[in-house]
């Protein structure tokens, strides 16, 4: 039984990994507000914070590359315009955004293509409005894989830029 | 305007921590050398004594170069030159004998004496003695490896060699030295964050390499005497791919601080920073020539990641490789006539060398996910990161592709190797 249950579990492990569609694999937690604990919440009506809607475009923070291209795509466009956007109207947050890339290539050169897949994105969101001063970018190349089989439903999943709220 | 260095220095953190693992090592050979030189090794007087045998070492170190076929004592155990009847051996059929005697002395120090014997000729060909502290067993092996390896070969034995690699067990990341074989594993820095692209001092006294342990890729040098390290280069964006000049005085790194991935060259001590490429594209992975005028580095400026050349001193770079396929990590040979590097088609990685003169391309290995490779000092091996049994292992293959073997460590994937410099 034991055994039954360890395949099932690995199942959807793989399934997770051999998902056709990496843009709507779920979304990282979104960043929890750093108000105080302590101050019961009023009992009044706040506005919600679009980051923290699920149903909001900016609940997207990762967008996909093809093999050996840094440039953002058509259809992540959009993503990026949005948190531009979010981040031209909320200018004390700030976001780092790492690039990944698959394993084909060297370690050294890979690292050098996920530092443009970030830079692509940060030019992106500077150009939608944001402020250059509120994005890091970093590169871990190949190095922290999503995914880590040798095969393209997993690449497609590495080569990836992360917009990651601060 | 010492100063700088001597700031980051003293800046420095002493996070790493030398230790000595006993790590298991399995050894696969594929292939044998083209004439291998039949050779008999008497294990030693005294030999048997010891913690380990220097027979061992011995006759592991020459079977693994696949450049010898070793001859069964068989019974026949001379140590000294008066007990050695040629006959006896030319009808075993090897072409050359090494006896010997190892004693312990009374400080604990091994004192091995040996003779490498013609048996053809009938003539001493050299007779050497080998001195070491009483835990360095495999060091006096692999030194008389080495004096047979030149006597037998004419070229210089690598056996005393070291290289270095990192590791990953699980979520930890282990920058490690060890012996040429694999053997006497040293742990030179582990953390739970990545470590890529060790590179050697040409003195073999300190490690260059990139850490992620600050959330990005920054360059560190580390003495391996007294494992003391300082930052070489931490700018925004990435810092990496770190190589060493011959001459020791300068290194080639590559950083984003100005945009694109760009080769800087910069004083062993960080300063002298001085941008070397303007390609607005990738340059990354510089290797220096063995005269240290010329840097071979990879590139994607014509579209695909190619192999480039270009003067340390400026000036145009000029496109090495042609044809089907992407070309990685370019390695000069210790000679300077070629280079070695990792070639990727059809989904394979294979290590593969260029001649500069004939322009000639060499695969060396079968394919699969084989990576980073670099020469021996002595030009005869490469070391590169290959994959069997879904882990990440060392191999070797001689430079004309004829014999591999495959390191099994024993745990973990290992990654990113390369060979250090002769002592």
């Amino acid at each position: 039984m034991k055994k039954l249950v360890i395949s099932i579990v690995l199942l959807n492990l793989l399934a997770a990994c051999a998902s056709e569609k990496p843009k709507e694999a779920a979304a990282p937690a979104p960043v929890a507000a750093t108000a105080p604990v302590a101050a019961p919440a009023p009992a009044t009506v706040v506005a919600v914070d679009p980051l923290n809607d699920p149903s909001s475009i900016l609940s997207k923070r990762s967008v996909y590359f093809p093999l050996d291209v840094s440039a953002v795509q058509a259809d992540d466009k959009p993503i990026v315009l949005a948190h531009a956007k979010y981040l031209s109207e909320h200018q004390n947050r700030k976001v780092r955004v790492e690039g990944n890339c698959d394993e084909r290539g060297s370690k050294e050169y890979n690292l050098a293509l996920g530092q443009r897949r970030a830079e692509s994105v940060k030019k992106m969101l500077v150009l939608g409005g944001a402020k250059a001063s509120q994005i890091e970018t970093v590169s871990y190349g190949e190095e922290k894989p999503l995914c880590k089989e040798h095969n393209e439903s997993c690449w497609k999943q590495n080569r990836r830029s992360d917009i990651k709220y601060q | 305007m010492v100063l700088p260095g001597l700031r980051c220095m003293l800046g420095l953190l002493l996070l790493a921590q030398v230790s000595v693992a006993n790590a298991v090592m399995t050894i696969e050979i594929i292939g044998a050398g083209e004439h291998q030189i039949p050779v008999a090794i008497v294990p030693f007087g005294g030999d048997a004594k010891l913690a380990q045998t220097i027979n061992a070492v011995v006759v592991g170190d020459l079977q693994r170069s696949g450049l010898f076929r070793l001859i069964d004592p068989a019974g026949k155990l001379p140590h000294e030159l008066a007990d050695v009847s040629y006959p006896d051996w030319q009808v075993r059929g090897a072409d050359a004998l090494a006896i010997g005697n190892v004693s312990v002395q009374d400080n604990g120090r091994i004192d091995a004496r040996f003779r490498l014997l013609d048996v053809v000729k009938q003539v001493e060909l050299t007779g050497q003695s080998v001195s070491a502290n009483g835990d360095e067993i495999r060091a006096v092996g692999h030194r008389i490896s080495d004096m047979i390896y030149e006597k037998l070969t004419g070229d210089k034995g690598v056996f005393s060699t070291r290289i270095a690699y990192v590791k990953r067990s699980g979520e930890k990341y282990s920058l490690i030295v060890a012996d040429s074989d694999g053997y006497n594993e040293q742990v030179v820095l582990e953390q739970n964050e990545p470590i890529m692209s060790p590179a050697w001092s040409p003195d073999g006294s300190h490690l260059v390499y990139v850490s992620f342990e600050t959330g990005h890729a920054v360059v560190y040098v580390q003495s391996l005497f007294t494992n003391q390290r300082m930052v070489l280069a931490d700018f925004r964006g990435s810092n990496s791919a770190p190589s060493w000049s011959p001459d020791g005085k300068q290194l080639a790194i590559v950083l984003t601080r100005d945009g694109s991935s760009e080769i800087y060259l910069v004083r062993p001590d960080g300063s002298g920073i001085r941008r070397l490429t303007f390609i607005n594209a990738i340059a990354t992975e510089p290797s220096f020539s063995p005269d240290g005028q010329t840097l071979l580095f990879t590139s994607n400026e014509g579209g695909s990641p190619q192999i480039y050349s270009m003067p340390v001193a400026g000036g145009p770079e000029q496109r090495m490789t042609f044809g089907d396929g992407n070309n990685y990590s370019p390695r000069y040979s210790p000679d300077g006539k070629g280079f070695v590097y990792t070639h990727l088609i059809n989904g394979k990685f294979f290590i593969a060398t260029q001649d500069f003169q004939t322009g000639q391309v060499e695969t060396l290995t079968s394919g699969g996910w084989e990576k980073k490779p670099s020469f021996a000092p002595n030009g005869k091996l490469i070391l590169f990161a290959s994959e069997a049994r879904g882990r990440g292992i060392l191999a070797t293959v001689s430079s004309d592709g004829r014999v591999q073997q495959h390191m099994f460590t024993d745990n973990g994937d290992a990654r990113e190797p390369v060979w250090g410099p002769h002592q």
